[in-house]
């Protein structure tokens, strides 16, 4: 247990006692394993890199470290002491603090305010005028130009971002975890960050630093630690690390024979989906794409990369800055749900508990969302004929279900999935846009979900999957890698797995697309100058 | 936080299929969980008085449930689309008001009117002002996303007082014989308000089922944004819902006013709490996509059914209120253990 562990002498330590060693760490949801005895030992002043893929167990790890979520296993200490009792927050936060991508700070309040948040100095009364000085003298040995008396929520995310860490610091933290701290930011704000940190380390503090730009691996930290599927895999220092190598690590990705070869599709038919100069300001950049008959195309991109936003568009849930989109010829008014669907674009939202499914109605009721207007004459929706579709939905998609009339809430992940494909799939759409279809079903449902999506575009419609799952691309016969909002790497069916997260972490190994590895933020759109910073991550739609 | 701590913690919340729900088949009775409530009253009203089981009498309890019938089936509509209007008790005074306003005769009666419109278009103007101050709600809440509840208590505030600078605070007596005519005849022999008050439940009930617009404000209520991304135009549903629900508040004052042959300047005046433990004790849920009108009929009859019984059991009409009080609290523990939800 956290609360109760020692120090393990750990095989080599060095002569300074770690800033933080956890071993062993087990962490279990469910029947879901999250951490399986994973390890971790950073150094005073070392920035230590943890990547890894989606659900490879970063986070869970950065709120076992952090004190929020107490593991089923292992032990945690810093500097060499056990960690704190569990749930004595203000202990942790003298160890360790964890700067998120959504800002932690209280907007309405002051910079002073927010940096003495609950430990005010002095007595009951605050005196505004010490709590100011403080503040000021707090942020000046930090070197953060920023006033004191400014609201929070004026400043940008790079200024919010150091008040942050400035206060961290002050609780006596001498370990840092940045959770995607340069998502959110220009190039000259990742700049400024890098050197401030660079600062720090030269006084001792430690960083762990969670991204999914390798690029900014290579440049800031000294030792990187690879997690895969719950696991630790790799701890090594990145001066001496191809990035093959470290893709390698990432993805496990056994000899290419492994992949099934997919059957050569019939020859793509004539354009189902186009879209022409499509851009959203802040998430992509103009966009061509073009989806025929028969085509399963992958938009393939890390969290914040803006191919969520393009499914989105898509399906009329945001409006484009400007562009056109055709299906089979014809234009489709866009930001407008009903002609999206009306014009032939069935849509798997992202999420299907934010988006998908109304939980407490009955599976035939959310499947037939989308086609009530054909169940019936004159606006009316009859039972008989909603029970009825329903049954066909259930029966091609082979829905685990007592009946029509259960509760969708009651179903299991994996078929609550296929109940939002059946309400996409029921309007025998042109085109199918999937943004992440398999996100948190187990591995049987994955297969039989993308079993549907390849099936659709068999049947002469033209699919999308805008995922980041390497799985989910699989089925696909043409995968585009979006970075920073722009297409960076096109690939053909043929692709290896690190070509593709090389392509989606920034690095266009392998890619035929613009901008070499020198170049690091390869056309980032105007707009994600980190103005606007309301939302943190892709896919919260306003 | 990345996403990468969200696929355990959805399976985690996604792989306890049915916990909610140990009998599948228990759920579908909920909505008929007052009927033995209603039963029960009846019994203890026959035990408390021989007069409680008189045609009379049990008419009376129903001509008295239609007013707030039709307030509570307006909210009821209102909450399933996951909004709530407080300003329903304001528009059944204020909507009658304005009507009469219009169409009375400048000069003779108590009350001088402006004789704009002939008298027998007093029941569409005020079911047209009904519908104007549900498509007021509908703008402050949907067009300038105010939070509902405080715009919608502002609007009852102030249609209070627009009803009273109308009115200059007095009752308005003399109604044209066809404004009052709903809300005093019979028909066969039972009260035309009840047959309409049925009639509209039925009406309404039917639509939420059997209709796509119906059906969609369950989808809106419960999931908006999965209703979006379904091509429901929420906002324009729940706008028309919002106008529904004034048109039916200013129908009731219809009724109400042709019931007492007047309209009192306190019309309505803190009926909304009735109104929301109605439906809340009929099942209606207050967060939204869940719920029946069988269900908030029953939640009317059962408030009703309290208030006759305890007048006929002769509790001292001081304690009344207290007593009301008390079983709107009472019914709403036992409706939130027996549906087994949270009501917040």
């Amino acid at each position: 247990m956290a609360s109760t562990g020692h120090t393990a002498p750990g095989p080599a330590g060095p002569a300074a006692d770690p800033a933080v060693r956890a071993t062993g760490i087990v962490k279990r949801y469910g029947s879901t394993l999250a951490l399986d005895g994973v390890h971790l030992t950073v150094r005073p002043g070392e920035a230590h890199a943890l990547v890894g893929r989606n659900g490879a167990g970063k986070s869970t790890l950065v709120s076992v470290l952090t004190g929020m979520v107490r593991p089923d296993g292992g032990t945690v200490a810093f500097g060499g002491a056990p960690a704190p009792g569990w749930g004595d927050t203000a202990a942790w936060q003298r160890k360790v603090a964890c700067v998120y991508q959504k800002s932690m700070t209280v907007p309405e309040l002051t910079v002073a305010e927010n940096l003495y948040l609950n430990r005010f100095p002095g007595g009951r009364a605050i005196r505004w005028r010490t709590l100011r000085a403080r503040a000021r003298e707090l942020l000046a040995e930090y070197g953060v130009a920023v006033d004191p008396a400014d609201r929070i929520k004026d400043l940008g995310v790079e200024q919010r971002q150091f008040v942050e860490i400035a206060r961290a610091l002050s609780c006596g933290a001498r370990l840092i975890v940045l959770d995607e701290p340069t998502a959110r930011l220009d190039a000259g704000g990742i700049e400024r960050l890098f050197g401030k940190l660079r600062g720090l380390r030269a006084q001792g503090v430690a960083f762990l630093f969670i991204s999914h730009h390798l690029q900014e691996v290579y440049e800031l930290c000294d030792t990187v630690t690879v997690f895969r599927d719950a696991r630790h895999v790799l701890t090594a220092p990145v001066a001496g690390l191809p990035r093959t190598e470290l893709v390698r690590a990432m993805t496990g990705e056994e000899p290419a024979a492994a992949r099934p070869v997919r059957t050569a599709g019939p020859p793509a038919g004539e354009p189902v989906l186009r879209t022409e100069g499509l851009v959203l300001d802040g998430r992509f950049a103009p966009l061509d794409l073009t989806v025929r008959a028969g085509e399963v195309v992958g938009l393939a991109g890390a969290t914040a990369s803006g191919n969520t936003a393009i499914g989105e568009t898509l399906a009329g849930l945001r409006t484009p800055g400007g562009g056109r989109i055709t299906v089979r010829g014809r234009p489709v008014r866009t930001g407008s749900v009903p002609h999206a669907i009306e014009a032939g674009i069935g849509y798997v939202p992202e999420d299907r508990h934010r988006q998908g499914l109304i939980p407490g109605r009955s599976v035939a009721e959310n499947a037939t969302l989308t086609v009530a207007d054909q169940l019936g004459p004159l606006g009316t929706v009859l039972p008989a004929r909603t029970r009825e579709f329903a049954h066909r939905m259930i029966t091609s998609l082979d829905i685990r279900t007592t009946g029509p009339g259960q509760p969708v809430a009651g179903l299991s992940g994996g078929n609550q999935q296929k109940v939002v494909i059946a309400r996409a799939l029921a309007r025998e759409p042109s085109v199918l846009v999937a943004v992440r279809p398999t996100n948190g079903v187990d591995v049987r449902s994955k297969e039989a979900l993308l079993g549907v999506v390849r099936e659709v575009a068999d049947g002469g419609s033209g699919a999308v999957i805008v995922s980041d799952e390497l799985d989910d691309l699989r089925v696909c016969d043409r995968v585009l890698a979006v970075f920073h909002g722009r297409v960076v790497a096109e690939f053909g069916s043929g692709w290896s797995d690190h070509e593709l997260v090389a392509a989606m972490e920034g690095m266009a190994a392998g890619g035929s697309g613009p901008g070499g590895p020198r170049e690091r933020y390869p056309g980032r759109p105007a707009g994600t100058d980190g103005t606007d910073s309301t939302d943190g991550t892709e896919g919260t739609a306003p | 936080m990345t996403e990468t701590a969200s696929p355990p913690a959805t399976e985690a919340a996604a792989g306890v299929p049915g916990r909610a729900r140990p009998w599948p088949g228990l759920a579908r009775w909920r909505d008929f969980s007052l009927v033995p409530v209603i039963f029960v009253l009846g019994v203890i009203g026959f035990i408390v008085s021989p007069a409680f089981l008189t045609r009379d009498n049990l008419i009376g309890v129903i001509q008295q449930s239609t007013e707030l019938g039709l307030l509570v089936l307006g909210e009821a509509l209102i909450l399933i689309s996951g909004r709530m209007d407080l300003s329903l008790e304001s528009t059944i005074g204020l909507a009658p008001v304005i009507a009469l306003w219009l169409v009375m005769p400048a000069h003779g009666a108590r009350f001088a009117g402006l004789e704009l419109f002939p008298a027998w278009t007093a029941i569409p103007l005020c079911l047209a002002v009904g519908a104007a101050v549900g498509a007021t709600n509908g703008f402050l809440i949907l067009r300038l996303r105010v939070n509902g509840f405080i715009a919608t208590l502002g609007m009852l505030t102030m249609l209070r007082g627009l009803q009273v600078g109308i009115s200059e605070g007095r009752s308005i007596g003399n109604v044209p014989e066809s404004f009052a005519y709903l809300g005093k005849a019979d028909w066969l022999g039972v009260p035309a308000a009840v047959w309409i008050c049925l009639a509209l439940f039925a009406l309404g009930g039917a639509a939420l089922g059997y209709l796509r617009h119906g059906r969609a404000l369950y989808a809106i209520g419960g999931n908006p944004e999965a209703a979006k991304a379904a091509g429901i135009r929420v906002d324009r549903i729940t706008w028309i819902v919002l106008a529904v629900g004034g048109v039916l508040a200013a129908f009731a004052g219809i009724l109400y006013t042709g019931h007492y042959g007047a309209v009192s300047a306190s019309q309505g005046n803190g009926w909304i709490f009735q109104v929301f433990a109605a439906a809340v004790i009929g099942g209606i849920s207050l967060k939204g996509g869940r719920g029946t009108l069988f269900g908030a009929l029953t939640g009317v009859l059962t408030l009703q059914l309290v208030i006759n019984v305890m007048t006929l059991g002769g509790v001292p009409p001081l304690w009344t209120q207290f007593l009301n009080g008390l079983i709107i609290i009472i019914a709403l523990v036992i409706s939130r253990f027996t549906s087994g939800e949270q009501q917040d």
